[in-house]
């Protein structure tokens, strides 16, 4: 059982302190101070190691607890970054079971930050338009931010299953035309705030707004239990469930489950479709519940981090949770970095990259940590444009 | 029977799309001559420098231009209808027609209004050059068999690159030179995670932008704001007049008198082409990518060609990239490429793996984009946003199989072992 926990869990953790060593160096080798005793070595490796260890601990600081700020107050008031990051990660633990589930049916879903674009339309304009009690207002602003993302992911299954069009393709340009489409609307009479020329919908009423989880200093709300929620779901969906059972066969060999019964197509369909209901939560929860309102950045880059969210998680509902919070967490302690110590929050992409890139590649991670015996299955088997 | 049935599929593919031409001309007649109600002069100016004078500029009532231009389509149509039955190639009428079309709704689009047609060609074709450069990087990988969705980042690197070696030697030149090897050293993360890894390429490719774009945002914020004087205030080149031909009216400016980025692209064009489908290079290019096992038993190392094919493929991007920073402005911004490498992509699928057809697509996009801008001055019918969109649905109508059903290399993204099995 340890055993088997440990080859799980092994080869990520050890992909991240790479990852992080890595980083280490680029924000070392980059620093004036550093440079400057590149002559004489123990000065310059002491120097070095400062410079990273500040840098990461003014991450750790900004993303889980600052003492600074506890000071004076309750032990606890420390754990404000920690809040922060917690608002971030429920919209991407939404945006990663998007990708993920995709996965499991065989596809590659690119498409989450177009999907997210239309889920935070659909509750942005619910949310500022009509006069609806608390709950009902949120339940109907997101079901319809949902919706809309359900048809536009269902639109890439369609294509796929009709004419055989790959979705990585089409994702990728459905994500350009959702951001562009996104734009436009802004500029229309009927999401433009009154008295404003820049691309902005007027704030959401607040009987839509997510309710917050510990008062008015706290921005954490539900949205992260409706995350969490969502990701029991697709547990259950996937594992117990005859759907689940379906996508998982065509994600594993679609002749095979084809010969066996399962419609292929509408599998893939279906697919696509709650793969767009994920992300569109993402977007509608992040809309109520931090955003507020609407405006042409507000899908950030969601879907795209979704996708190493996704690649980090190897696909498993547990494992997107717990990939979302670690990105999450750098993305938020990354800004306190680079407000501290002055390193751009930039190297938590590098970072990120650099994680997916050492757990696609087993072999490399393998051979620097010299782990022979770890058992590793390829996290996606890799197949062609015609595929 | 089974090349019968290939040839019959063609042969369905080529008249689907003459008879998308005649209800594309048949929208032209209606759409931009029949319905506006109200129509105005249309100035159109071909006057850019100092080019010999051919016509200086030329008004037309936007109607009046819009029947005409729709009839010309008309005109072509048939023609290519009447080639097809011959069995001859269409290509000639398909070119005719797309600039009848392309002059009607540009007759309709700018009715009232000024358009400095010479400009807007010479501005289009500036527009398509990174995105030429991408797609023939992609061509030349995914011809091999190697896909390449992290053109975007070949570009932005090597932008980058030649940016701060511009800015650093205060020369130009040498930032174009080093560009292509910038390229190339991110093609060679490509190509180690792509064969050796065998990672699948679409991840892989993903990764890869990531990684460029967090790479270069990280060192635009660290150096080149601080000291941007030393870092990135680099010169830029200068456009070369070619002697006569630059002089001759409308293609001189828009051709002749550009800078050594587009001179350079020319070649590269010819080569592409010529290479692809005359030479052995491209032949084993070709058979890695569509059949390697039948290219390893004629003795090829389908891994070594890949290999290579997919370093050449990132000099060729790194030019591309060179034309964002030492080919254009001179000073690097954080993600300057802003998709342009996924607009290379979209061009590489539209225009089916081919290099003419893939430099169509790019001009057409690069047009598009031109024409957006140049009417969202003068004030245009449709929302700027709807043309933006013009390349990302084009390419999607294309990989659906609307108008004929586009085919990647059959090979293409599969990783290949010794022997075959995979």
């Amino acid at each position: 059982m340890i055993k088997k926990i440990l080859d799980k869990t092994l080869l990520p953790l050890f992909a991240f302190l790479l990852a992080l060593f890595v980083g280490g160096l680029v924000i070392g080798f980059t620093d004036n101070k550093v440079l400057a005793k590149i002559s004489s070595p123990i000065e310059f490796l002491k120097i070095l190691g400062s410079t990273v260890g500040n840098a990461y601990l003014a991450l750790f600081q900004g993303a889980i607890y600052d003492p600074n700020l506890a000071e004076g107050k309750s032990f606890m008031a420390g754990f404000y970054p920690l809040s922060e990051t917690m608002v971030a990660t429920a919209p991407l633990i939404l945006c990663g079971l998007s990708v993920a589930l995709a996965f499991k049916s065989g596809l590659f879903n690119i498409g989450a930050q177009g999907q997210f674009i239309f889920g935070a339309i659909g509750a942005s304009y619910i949310g500022f338009k009509y006069e609806m009690p608390m709950v009902m207002h949120i339940l109907v602003a997101t079901l319809a931010g949902v919706i809309l993302a359900a048809l536009w992911g269902g639109i890439v299954g369609l294509l796929k299953a009709k004419t055989g069009a790959h979705e990585v393709i089409v994702t990728i340009m459905l994500n350009y035309i959702a951001a562009k489409f996104l734009l436009f609307i802004l500029s229309t009479k009927y999401f433009l705030r009154p008295g404003r020329l820049d691309p902005i919908a007027p704030p959401v009423k607040e009987s839509a707004m997510l309710p917050g989880l510990f008062g008015v200093d706290y921005r954490v709300n539900i949205g992260i239990f409706i995350a969490l929620a969502a990701a029991a779901f697709i547990w259950w969906l996937l594992n117990r469930s005859i759907m689940g059972f379906r996508f998982r066969a065509v994600g594993a060999n679609s002749s095979a489950a084809r010969t066996a019964g399962i419609s292929v197509s509408a599998a893939m369909i279906a697919t696509m479709a709650i793969s767009g209901a994920l992300a569109g939560m993402g977007g509608a929860i992040h809309t109520l519940g931090n955003q507020y309102e609407l405006t042409d950045t507000v899908a950030a880059s969601f879907g795209f981090d979704a996708i190493t969210v996704a690649l980090l998680g190897r696909g498993t509902p547990l494992g997107v949770v717990l990939a979302s919070f670690l990105f999450a967490g750098l993305r938020v302690g990354g800004q306190t970095m680079q407000a501290n110590v002055g390193v751009p929050v930039e190297i938590v992409l590098v970072i990120q990259a650099l994680v997916v890139l050492f757990i696609a590649a087993p072999d490399l991670v393998k051979r620097i940590f010299r782990l022979r015996n770890l058992q590793e299955a390829s996290a996606m088997a890799s197949k062609g444009w015609n595929g | 029977m089974a090349s019968q049935l290939a040839i019959s599929r063609e042969a369905k593919r080529k008249l689907n799309g003459i008879y998308a031409m005649a209800i594309a001309s048949i929208f032209s007649i209606v759409v931009f001559a029949y319905l506006p109600k109200v129509s105005g002069d249309v100035t159109y100016s071909f006057v850019l420098d100092k080019e010999w004078v051919l016509i200086q500029q030329w008004v037309i009532d936007s109607r009046v231009g819009a029947y005409g231009f729709s009839a010309l389509s008309v005109l072509f149509t048939a023609l290519a209808y009447y080639l097809f039955r011959k069995g001859k190639k269409h290509g000639i009428a398909i070119f005719g027609f797309s600039i009848g079309l392309f002059m009607a709704f540009l007759c309709w689009a700018s009715a009232g209004d000024f358009v400095p047609f010479t400009g807007l060609l010479q501005g289009g074709l500036i527009l398509a050059v990174p995105l030429i450069y991408g797609s023939l990087a992609g061509l030349v990988c995914e011809r091999s068999g190697v896909i390449n969705i992290a053109i975007e980042g070949q570009l932005l690197g090597a932008a980058f690159i030649a940016g701060i070696t511009g800015s650093l030697l205060k020369n130009a030149w040498l930032g174009l030179l080093i560009a292509p090897f910038a390229g190339a050293l991110i093609s060679l993360l490509l190509a180690v995670f792509a064969i050796k890894y065998r990672i699948d390429q679409v991840i892989l490719g993903f990764v890869i932008n990531v990684l460029i774009i967090g790479l270069t945002s990280f060192a635009a914020q660290r150096f080149l704001r601080e000291d941007s004087e030393k870092w990135n205030e680099s010169p830029i080149l200068q456009p070369i007049n070619i002697p006569i031909l630059s002089k001759l009216p409308i293609i001189g400016p828009m051709f002749f008198s550009q800078t050594i980025i587009i001179y350079l692209l020319y070649v590269i064009i010819v080569v592409t082409q010529v290479a692809l489908f005359k030479s052995k290079w491209g032949l084993r290019m070709r058979s890695v990518g569509e059949l390697p096992v039948a290219a390893e038993s004629v003795g090829i190392d389908v891994n070594k060609v890949r290999f290579r094919n997919v370093i050449i493929a990132g000099a060729i991007a790194g030019f591309g990239g060179a034309y964002f920073t030492v080919g254009s402005v001179g000073s690097f911004s954080r993600e300057m490429t802003a998709g342009m490498g996924f607009i290379a992509l979209a061009a590489l699928i539209f225009g089916r793996w081919t290099p003419l057809g893939a430099l169509s697509a790019a001009l057409v996009f690069g047009f598009a984009d031109q024409l957006r801008s140049v009417l969202s001055i003068a004030g245009t019918p449709i929302p700027s946003a709807f043309m933006m969109m013009v390349p990302y649905i084009a390419t999607i109508i294309a990989v659906s199989g609307f108008v004929g059903r586009v085919r990647a290399p059959a090979a293409d993204g599969i990783p290949y072992q010794r022997g075959g099995s995979h």
